[in-house]
């Protein structure tokens, strides 16, 4: 039940998301779809007690690949649809309880939960790296594939 | 000769038209260079160099005559990237080398000119529900998605009124969030909402600078380092206004 919720609601925010940053009217379904994609990721494997950190390369890593699909078959830059996935996964409330640890003068808990932030955002940044890597080496192993049909 | 010398600085200009529409509707970077290195391709200049950082543009041909440079200054940024798509979209048909100089250049004006954005009362209903969905989310209560409703919409409407209203940057930002921390507050007090971390949370999410985020970490992965860098300032920047804002919002209290 937890898990239609979550499904219903990630999809309605990225499309909503969409909006905001005027994304191509018959492109706000698909950004939807990725943003779902990359939240239910996300959700499943901290559900399953996996760390934040691996849940959100995974997860970015995913949105990336499904992006870059759609990127490709659409003709639409890619990050259309990157940016309605990656939103979700943006760690404003690990940010938003370090500020008010901050304020409230709970410098410790702060500065760690501060660090987290950070690293989350770095794990974002990871997960697309990693994507990219693979679009590169399938593209360079299809103009090898080429080459060597050529006579 | 003369007429040759016109062409050559037409083609800069649908060049640099192109990436100036581009990077002010929040484009990468990369992205931006390499569209206008096609379009000059495709007119017949092999040699072209760009310099894209998000303030300005430096474009040169490089051609038999002295080579060309122009520079233009972009100052203002906002998110639209159904005018991103549209550019792209012109500079593939000019690449398939189906399209003149002139046509181009008035396609080109007709999208600068062009408002296609969704006006602004669905733009604050889309920010309102994104901002109701964010809360259930993050494990919020089903109690508390009218009032994140509220508050979010409300913290939208600041910030898009303060931009018109006080050309500071980050200015708007900081009164959204002082504004939602505030109705949140009221929210809770009043009985309406029940989780006042989870209200705000939610609804500073239509406020929080993914764009430039992606952005960012796009851009240094292509090794352009002075605009992931700067993008990434500007997005630090956003978060912090932000934050700024729900913290007076708690000293407060």
């Amino acid at each position: 039940m937890h898990i239609v919720e979550q499904i219903i609601t990630s999809f309605i925010a990225s499309a909503a998301f969409g909006i905001i940053f005027n994304v191509p009217r018959e492109s706000l379904l698909k950004s939807g779809f990725v943003g779902m994609v990359g939240w239910l990721i996300y959700y499943l494997l901290t559900f399953y007690g996996v760390d934040e950190i691996p849940s959100t390369v995974v997860s970015a890593f995913f949105i990336a690949i499904i992006s870059q699909i759609y990127a490709k078959i659409y003709r639409t830059p890619i990050i259309i649809f990157t940016v309605a996935g990656i939103i979700p996964l943006v760690p404003g409330g690990t940010a938003y309880d370090a500020m008010r640890n901050f304020v409230e003068n709970n410098y410790n808990e702060a500065i760690s939960l501060a660090a987290k932030a950070f690293m989350i955002s770095g794990s974002i940044a990871i997960g697309i790296v990693f994507s990219e890597v693979i679009n590169q080496i399938i593209r360079q192993s299809k103009l090898n594939a080429k080459a060597k049909y050529r006579p | 000769m003369t007429q040759q010398k016109l062409d050559k600085y037409e083609i800069m200009d649908v060049s640099l038209l192109a990436g100036k529409i581009m990077l002010e509707s929040g484009a990468e970077t990369y992205r931006v260079e390499d569209t206008m290195m096609r379009i000059a391709a495709s007119y017949g200049i092999k040699k072209s160099h760009s310099y894209v950082t998000p303030t300005g543009i430096m474009f040169s041909l490089e051609t038999k005559e002295p080579t060309k440079t122009k520079l233009i200054r972009i100052s203002e940024r906002t998110t639209d990237l159904k005018k991103v798509t549209m550019v792209n979209s012109v500079s593939r048909t000019i690449s398939q080398g189906n399209i003149s100089l002139e046509e181009a250049y008035e396609m080109l004006q007709e999208i600068e000119a062009t408002n296609v954005a969704f006006p602004l009362w669905v733009q604050l209903v889309a920010a309102s529900i994104s901002s109701g969905c964010f809360l259930i989310m993050f494990q919020g209560l089903w109690t508390d998605f009218i009032p994140a409703m509220f508050s979010g919409g409300l913290g939208f409407l600041t910030v898009v009124y303060f931009h018109r209203l006080i050309p500071i940057r980050f200015f708007a930002e900081f009164t959204a969030s002082l504004v939602i921390g505030l109705l949140s507050a009221l929210l809770v007090a009043s009985g309406l909402g029940t989780q006042i971390d989870k209200i705000i949370i939610g609804s500073v999410m239509p406020l929080v600078p993914g764009l430039s985020i992606t952005n960012a970490v796009r851009d240094l992965m292509a090794g352009h380092l002075l605009s992931g860098l700067s993008k990434g300032a500007e997005a630090f920047l956003t978060a912090f206004a932000i934050g700024a804002g729900i913290a007076i919002v708690f000293t407060l209290l």
